[in-house]
Formats: structure tokens, C-alpha cells, sequence
């Protein structure tokens, strides 16, 4: 397995220098700086970011103590905010950090133009309300936003962005889509230049292999009336001919030509998988499909018009027995071509829904499919207990389960609000299992720090990938995801229906 | 309202996982107050490696209800003065020691281990952890044995292999091959690669072992070394070219050394050429000091990803607070994000977490002639082998001293060393090779002596 390899010392070399940049360039803000947003802000701080801002209206108490690092014995009775900033100041003296000791909630209800001279804001344990306006805010403002919550043994991360091109992440077989079945015109340039024939053993036998199969297949379609091989005695026979070629017993080129030789056979355009997606009639996009089907339709007119027929290049190349210069050029001709593809993609522009849209507009079908899916009713269920719990709060004043000695009555409620949930959704029918709904009383929205930790860890890292990205129009895909501990099936669900 | 008391506590948020009732937890789990002391008192968490990931592993544990907690490492703080010139505090990201920073400058030299430690404890009060400089093979099995549980936060494959080695060495099979709860010794371990990572918890006995699933590590792929003198195609190759082939040419002789920052910094210089020679981009020199050490770059965010997953199974499988994770999770935030949990099965006939390999032998057999066996035993072939029979060294290689002291045994039937008993379990500490390289290793066998009492049952579980 060389290609995954390959590809993340790729990714790694673009850490290394434009990304960098564009987390030394970046400020950020931060709301609340319970353990979800310090170990967020501590991934980055490590990292070099630019600057930071901790927004907390709260004082230290003693229970912080046994779940934030970012505090310690001293802090009590101080401003969270301004604990929290000096600690993180500590591991990394080059990132300028401020704090504001204020309430994130009376920000947003008071100062929303605040939000608007930050690259990037990362909101923790917000409830719905507050997440809505934030959000509306930041569109505005054209401010990038991260959600962040640990509640129990469950969290959340989201990201809301208002305009970002998405393109679906590849597999990693797709690695392998080298094109040598159709080979667009400049590869094929590229491999015209090439002699197979050439007299020098050392240069024959440092021909890459996609060369030799590129021109090979060729010669093989001139006299075939324009095809392939496809029945087994042409495969065969196009294999012997590779053989044929060989003129020295250690050219590991054709060797390599031979093994790979699956590929110039395979039928050229799409997988079936992709065919059927693309025929689907939600790919017929309006203003209220989801994210995910704005991206098949802007992939299924790239197919029908600048791809002719295939999908976008991936655009990196296996390491191959090669000459350094053929190799690096190879690489090129890719790379220039899956950067040709990405930006026809990234002219069908596709955007992440409204938090608000997303709240009160739910993709009706893709809910109830994951609410009835198996693999997914576990982490949809916390999906929609996540918002019970904040209508509970916004009735009773208090999370459920928040204070001992209220359980039973709180399990009904959280119940009840569940359900007269799922019927505003639409939902009628579906329900929660009393398992869950225990379960997240029994959490009392408490943040467990290593909890914190893994959602703080991935919201920091989608932070680097959005930043990086942001910064030099390259696209990967991102979902809002749900995350629950609890189960012994650690899931992950995308939910931006 | 007792409201005001939950809020007072330092074990705010803890206490309403380990002090309620709840429907979806381990079938063991006993909430209440005592549950939240025996955490704090009773259960001692080895955490193996001081790096990335032991250090946030940690930090994790220290708030997450545990107070006892050691740490063995072997490296100290180095700081490369090429990277401080460069800039320091990336490198030092790159590393990603959560508090390295902060040690920048009293701490360069001292044991990571010790300045994990401290740094922990600082912060964190009432938690105490004792820090091991050294390495993993060099303690006793009766230091392992001390834990309840063992985390490893390790960037190696040998040394995962070793400690596995280690807390399967401890357990125990009944008469039917079940094992016996008691001797279980539970490890969960966590690795990064980028943005890529794993987490996984390991029952000996219940779940596969390290060993069950090697397969999992794929072999390290070495480059030809025609590629690296004719033709290099990317940055690793320009490095290794410096490595391997110029640093010989050059220092005929003398040999590299990968922990000398002066021989590092020539490395890097001559990959640096190389690949401007060519038009290769990508030599920096923390990915000189990555090829040639073979270490796997590092994120700080992938490893608090993972660190937080260890630390929460570990809490899971001590307190039964909620079901353990079964029994693999891997993360991958290199495109999109995704999880997934794959429950992976145990190798029966694993040489290290199984029952043993059955090894029977007249009883006349000496502990020289036992030892010459083991290294012709196809399932085996471990030569050098030092042999522990209780807890008892009946026979030790080295050092020098024990082996004098235990040299006398060796003419002894190894029935008599073991006093008299038809069969039982001895541990064998020897080496084997494998692609080409000598690994020590440490197996289990299951002695059965022919022709006494009590064989006749063992011949049909031997046969199993
Ligand atoms: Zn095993």
C-alpha cells in the first residue's frame, strides 16, 4: 500500500508551508472556555496560530478544576477567560492572546459587529438559540464558525460557513486513477516524447510505467479499430506484448507495466456507484437541497461537460521505477490536471446550510432514514436529544439531570420535549429509546475533560483544514458530525440535512 | 437542595458518570461514591511513553478521576539547535509535547518522563505520578504486574510488541482453556500518523491481542538503493541517498550516529543538495531527523484525539461506567472526518495471549537440553532463552551475575527445578529473528511432563 503514503507526505508538505502561514495569519475567537474550547485553543496555540481571543463571562469554581487543564488551584474565584488566556499564553509565548470577560450570550445579543474582525470563530457549549443568531451573524460578517459541544459521554462539532466549495472526499482507491484507459491530451504529449525503443538500457528500463502502458495502449487501439483489449486472449496477448518489450531481466518498469496493466483494460468514466448517485432525482438541485446534492449536481455537469465523461482527477501519482526528471514532469502533468478539475468544480459553488435552516427546515427524508438506519439511530438519537435538551433548558431553567434528586421527573420531561420534538420535525412516528433518554439525564450536562479533549481535538483540526484551506481555494469535503462515547460503536454521523 | 455540595466538588462533572445508575454500562458497574475513592485510591495506571501521546494521555487520566500514575520513558528533551534557529516553537508543535513550551528552556536535557510528571502535577493537584527514566525491557515483570491497567502511548512497533508480551505474560487458563478473570491485564493503546490515528483496547485472554492482529503494521518499505544514487523522485529519497550512501562515502568508518545533532545536521545539508540537484522540494530538517529515525510525524491535534479516546477506555474499563469500546477504533480526519469501530477476533493459537505452546518432555529432561529445544521448536525457534518458572529465574544470559548464580541448573532435569508437578507454565525470554532482524521476545509455554499423574487431561487440551 505505497499510494495512502504517498499522499499524506503530500498533505504533510503542504502543512508545512502554506499551511503554517495561514495558521500564523489567523485570528481567532473563542466562546467559553470550558475544557471543550481550552483544549481546542490549546491544539492551536501548540500549532502557532496568530491570535487568539477567550470570551467567558464565568469565574473559576472549584469543579472546573477537575476538568479543565487550563486552571488551577490559584484560578479560583477568578475570570475564567482570563486564567484560561494566561495558561495557554504559557505553552506558546509567539501567539498573541486576549481575553474578554463577558458572556458569549450577551455578545451576540448586544455587539454583533464584535464577531465580524475574526477569521474564525469557535463557539462551545452554545445552546440552539444562541447557535441560530451566531450563525446569522457570522454570514453576514462572512466569518467562518466551528461548533464545539461535549455533553456527557456525547459531543458535537458543526461547521457553518457561508459560501465554501465542497468537493466529495475519494477514497483512497481512487488513488489509483491514473487514466491510462483515456488519457487526456497532455499526458498523452507527454508520453509522444518518449522512445520506448531507446537504445541506452539504463534509460529504458527508468521508463515509467504509466508511459509504457499510455503508448502501448496506443498501439494496441491503432490496430484494433480503436479499442481496448477486453476479452481475456487480448488481455493475455496485451501482457505478452510488455513482455516482449523487456530487454533486460531487471527492468522493474515493465514489471511494474505488467502488474498494472489492469488499468488500461477497465472501462474508461465512472463507477456505477457514482452512475447511480448521479442518476438519482435529488441531484436535480433548489434552494432547499442539502449541501451533499448541490455537490453530485455540480459533479454531474463537470462529468457531462469539462470531463468528458470521467470524473475530477485525483492528481497523485504512485512512486514508480522511474528517471527523476520523467517522474517529476509525470507528477506535473497530473497535478496540473486535478487542479484544472478542481477549479471547474469549484466555479458550481456549494455552501453550508443555515444552522437555522438546518433547525427548523430538517431534510425530512434523510432524517428519518439515518433515525431508522441502525448504524446511524444511535448517534441521530443524540443528534435530536442534543436539541431537546436545550428546548428543556429554555423551559425549566435548567439542563435535565442537571442537579441530583429531579431524575425521574427529568427523564419524563426530556421525554416529553423529545417527542413534541420529532412531531414539529415532522418526525411523527419516530421516537428515542428510553435507553438514550436515561442516558443523557445521567449526563446532567456535565463536561467530562476527556471528552473535551476528543471533541476539542477534532474541532481544532477541522480549524486547521478550514484555515488552510480557506487560504488557498484547494477543497476537501467537511460535514457537521455528532459523536457519542457511550456505545461501544464509537459512530460518527453526518447530519446537514 | 443539595446543589450547592455537587457544585463544591472538584469531581463536579465525574460524579454524575460514576455516582448515578445508568442503562447502558458495563454489567460490573457500581455507582456511588466509593466507586469515585477506589479511582482515586486503589487504581494504578501505567502510562508507557512520554511523547505526543503519553503526555496527553496523561494529562487526561489526571482529570479523569485517577491519582495514581506512573510513566516509564527512555528519551530525554532535546532541542536540535538547527530547528531553534529555524523556529523553535514549530518544531516544538511538531513534537507536540503538551508542555514542552513551557519547559523550553529549565527543562532541555531531563527525562520526558520526569518533566511530563512534573508538569502534570503542577497543574493538576492531589494527582501523583512517579516518573521511570529508562527502558521498557530493563524493569522486572513484577513492575508490570503492579497496575491495573497499562497505557501505551508508543510510536513503536517492537515496543508495543514487547509490553503485550508482558501483560499477557500474566495471564492464566483454567482446565478448559477459558481464562481466569483475575490474571487479566488490560491495555489500551493509542497511535497517530498524521491526521490519521487508532485507538484500541486490549483483554488479554478476551480480545485480540497486539500479536493477534500484527498484520495491522504492514512492514516498513525500504527503498532500493539504486533509486536513492540514480534516481531520487522525492524528498525521503534525497534524505536517505545522505543517510545511507554520501555519509559513508564521506566518513569512511565512522558510524552515524541518529542521536548526534551534528551528524543529523550534515544529513540534512547533504539531502538538501541532493534535492536541489534534482528539483525535488520537501527537505526540511524535521523530516530529515523523520526518515532517518524512522519516526512518524506527528500532530498535536490527532494525538489529543486519540489520547482522549485511550483515556476515556480506560476510565470505561476500570469504572464500567459505560461499554467498552470493542474493540478497534481508527480515525481519519486526512479528507472529511471519519470513525469507524471494527471488532476485531482473537487468534487462538496466538503465541502470546493464547494458552501456550505445549511443549512435553520426559521428565529426565535437563534445563540445557530444555533450552536447546526451544530454539528447534518450529512454533518457537527462540534462541538465547532465559527461563522463569513462578516468578523464579531458573535460568538467566545475562547479566554476567545472575547468570553465574543460575549457571548451576542448567545440568538439572528441568521436572526437579519445577518441583515434581506433571505441568505448568514457564516463561521463556529469548530471541528470534524475523525479516532479517533479531527481536527479543518473551513466550509462553505450557510444560506437560510424560508418563505422571494428571497427563492423561492435558493430552486432549494439548490437542486442541
Ligand atoms: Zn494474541
Amino acid at each position: 500500500m505505497a499510494e495512502p503514503k504517498t499522499k499524506y507526505d503530500r498533505q504533510l508538505r503542504i502543512w508545512g508551508d502554506q499551511g503554517q502561514a495561514a495558521l500564523e495569519k489567523a485570528s481567532i475567537c473563542l466562546l467559553n472556555c470550558g475544557p471543550t474550547g481550552s483544549e481546542t485553543l490549546k491544539n492551536l496555540v501548540l500549532g502557532g496560530i496568530g491570535s487568539i481571543t477567550v470570551v467567558d463571562g464565568s469565574k473559576v469554581e472549584l469543579g472546573d478544576l477537575g476538568n479543565n487543564f487550563m486552571v488551577d488551584e490559584s484560578s479560583v474565584g477568578q475570570s475564567k477567560a482570563k486564567c484560561v488566556c494566561a495558561f495557554l499564553q504559557e505553552l506558546n509565548d509567539a501567539v498573541k492572546a486576549k481575553f474578554i470577560e463577558e458572556y458569549p450570550e450577551a455578545l451576540i445579543e448586544t455587539n454583533p459587529s464584535f464577531f465580524s474582525q475574526f477569521t474564525l470563530i469557535v463557539a462551545t457549549q452554545l445552546v440552539e438559540d444562541s447557535m441560530i443568531k451566531l450563525d446569522r451573524i457570522c454570514r453576514e460578517a462572512n466569518v467562518m464558525l466551528i461548533f464545539a459541544r461535549s455533553y456527557g459521554l456525547t459531543g458535537l462539532v458543526r461547521i457553518s460557513m457561508k459560501e465554501h466549495t465542497t468537493v466529495e472526499s475519494k477514497p483512497d482507491h481512487f488513488l489509483d486513477d491514473l487514466r491510462l484507459n483515456n488519457p487526456w491530451p497532455e499526458l498523452r504529449r507527454f508520453a509522444e516524447t518518449i522512445d520506448l525503443d531507446v537504445s541506452d538500457p539504463v534509460a529504458h528500463k527508468h521508463i515509467p510505467y504509466v508511459v509504457i502502458l499510455v503508448k502501448m495502449a496506443q498501439e494496441w487501439a491503432k490496430s484494433h479499430g480503436g479499442t481496448l483489449p477486453s476479452t481475456r486472449e487480448e488481455k493475455k496477448e496485451f501482457k505478452d506484448l510488455l513482455k516482449a518489450r523487456t530487454v533486460a531481466a531487471d527492468e522493474d518498469n515493465y514489471k511494474e507495466a505488467i502488474e498494472a496493466s489492469y488499468k488500461v483494460f477497465a472501462p474508461p468514466g465512472i463507477s456505477s456507484d457514482l452512475q447511480q448517485i448521479i442518476n438519482d432525482s435529488s441531484a436535480e438541485v433548489d434552494t432547499n437541497s442539502s449541501d451533499f446534492w448541490i455537490m453530485v449536481a455540480a459533479l454531474k455537469e463537470f462529468i457531462k461537460n469539462e470531463g468528458g465523461g470521467a470524473a475530477p482527477l485525483e492528481g497523485s501519482i504512485p512512486d514508480m521505477t522511474s528517471s527523476t526528471e520523467q517522474y517529476v514532469n509525470l507528477q506535473n502533468i497530473y497535478l496540473a490536471k486535478a487542479e484544472a478539475d478542481f477549479l471547474a468544480i469549484e466555479q458550481r459553488v456549494c455552501r453550508y446550510r443555515p444552522v437555522e435552516d438546518e433547525f427548523n427546515s430538517p431534510i425530512l427524508s434523510e432524517l428519518q432514514k439515518y433515525i431508522t438506519d441502525e448504524d446511524y439511530s444511535v448517534a441521530v438519537g443524540f443528534y435530536i436529544l442534543f436539541r431537546a435538551v436545550d428546548r428543556f433548558a429554555a423551559n425549566y431553567n435548567s439542563f435535565p439531570g442537571q442537579f441530583d434528586g429531579a431524575m425521574d421527573e427529568d427523564i419524563s420531561r426530556l421525554k416529553t420535549t423529545a417527542v413534541s420534538l420529532l412531531s414539529d420535525l415532522g418526525c411523527n412516528g419516530s421516537t428515542i429509546t428510553e435507553d438514550l433518554i436515561n442516558e443523557m439525564c445521567r449526563f446532567g450536562a456535565s463536561e467530562l475533560h476527556a471528552v473535551a479533549a476528543f471533541v476539542g481535538g477534532i474541532a481544532s483540526q477541522e480549524v486547521i483544514k478550514v484555515l488552510y484551506l480557506h487560504n488557498t481555494g484547494l477543497v476537501k469535503s467537511f460535514r457537521g458530525s455528532t459523536f457519542d462515547f457511550w456505545c461501544s460503536k464509537l459512530q460518527n454521523l453526518v447530519l446537514e440535512p | 437542595m443539595t446543589n450547592s455540595a455537587v457544585q463544591q466538588s472538584r469531581s463536579r462533572d465525574l460524579d454524575k458518570l460514576l455516582l448515578r445508575p445508568g442503562n447502558l454500562v458495563e454489567p460490573a458497574f457500581e455507582p456511588g461514591p466509593g466507586l469515585r475513592e477506589d479511582l482515586k485510591e486503589l487504581v494504578k495506571v501505567l502510562v508507557v511513553g512520554a511523547g505526543g501521546l503519553g503526555c496527553e494521555l496523561l494529562k487526561d487520566l489526571a482529570l479523569s478521576g485517577f491519582r495514581e500514575l506512573e510513566v516509564i520513558d527512555m528519551d530525554r528533551i532535546e532541542i536540535m539547535p538547527v530547528d531553534l534557529a529555524l523556529s523553535a516553537l514549530r518544531v516544538l508543535a511538531a513534537i507536540c509535547l503538551v508542555f514542552i513550551i513551557t519547559a523550553l528552556l529549565e527543562d532541555v536535557g531531563k527525562p520526558k518522563a520526569e518533566v511530563a510528571a512534573k508538569h502534570v502535577m503542577e497543574r493538576v493537584s492531589g494527582v501523583n505520578i512517579v516518573p521511570h527514566f529508562g527502558r521498557i525491557e530493563d524493569k522486572e515483570l513484577d513492575f508490570y504486574s503492579n497496575f491495573n491497567i497499562i497505557a501505551l502511548g508508543l510510536d513503536s512497533i517492537e515496543a508495543r510488541s514487547y509490553i503485550n508480551a508482558v501483560a499477557c505474560s500474566f495471564l492464566e487458563y483454567d482446565s478448559n482453556d477459558n481464562p481466569l478473570e483475575e490474571t487479566i491485564k488490560p491495555m489500551v493503546d493509542g497511535g497517530t500518523e498524521g491526521f490519521k490515528g487508532h485507538a484500541r483496547v486490549i483483554m488479554p485472554g478476551v480480545t485480540p491481542c497486539f500479536e493477534c492482529t500484527i498484520w495491522l503494521f504492514p512492514p516498513q518499505v525500504k527503498f532500493p538503493l539504486c533509486t536513492l544514487a540514480e534516481t531520487p523522485r522525492n524528498a525521503a529519497h534525497c534524505i536517505e541517498y545522505a543517510h545511507l550512501i554520501k555519509w559513508d562515502e564521506v566518513h569512511s568508518g565512522k558510524a552515524f550516529d541518529p542521536d548526534d545533532p551534528e551528524h543529523m545536521k550534515w544529513v540534512y545539508d547533504e539531502a538538501v543538495k541532493r534535492a536541489e540537484l534534482f528539483g525535488i522540494p520537501g527537505v526540511t530538517y524535521s523530516l530529515t531527523q523523520g526518515v532517518v529515525k524512522n519516526i512518524i510525524p506527528a500532530i498535536a491535534s490527532t494525538n489529543a484525539i486519540i489520547s482522549a479516546a485511550c483515556a476515556l477506555e480506560t476510565l470505561k474499563i476500570v469504572s464500567g461506567c459505560s461499554k467498552t469500546l470493542s474493540n478497534y477504533l481508527t480515525y481519519n480526519g486526512a479528507e472529511g472526518l471519519h470513525t469507524k469501530v471494527t471488532e476485531f477476533v482473537k487468534d487462538k493459537d496466538c503465541l502470546v495471549c493464547g494458552p501456550g505452546v505445549l511443549v512435553e518432555l520426559e521428565t529426565s529432561v535437563t534445563l540445557e537440553k530444555f533450552i536447546g529445544l526451544l530454539e528447534e521448536h518450529p512454533k518457537l525457534q527462540l534462541s538465547k532463552a532465559s527461563i522463569s518458572h513462578r516468578g523464579k529465574n531458573l535460568y538467566m544470559q545475562a547479566p554476567p551475575v545472575l547468570e553465574e548464580m543460575t549457571r548451576s541448573n542448567l545440568g538439572l532435569p528441568l521436572f526437579d527445578l519445577m518441583g515434581k508437578i506433571s505441568k505448568d507454565v514457564v516463561h521463556a525470554t529469548g530471541t528470534i529473528i524475523t525479516s532479517d532482524k533479531k527481536i527479543s521476545c518473551l513466550r509462553k509455554l505450557r510444560v506437560v511432563f510424560k508418563g505422571v499423574d494428571g497427563v492423561a487431561d492435558m493430552d486432549t487440551a494439548g490437542g486442541a
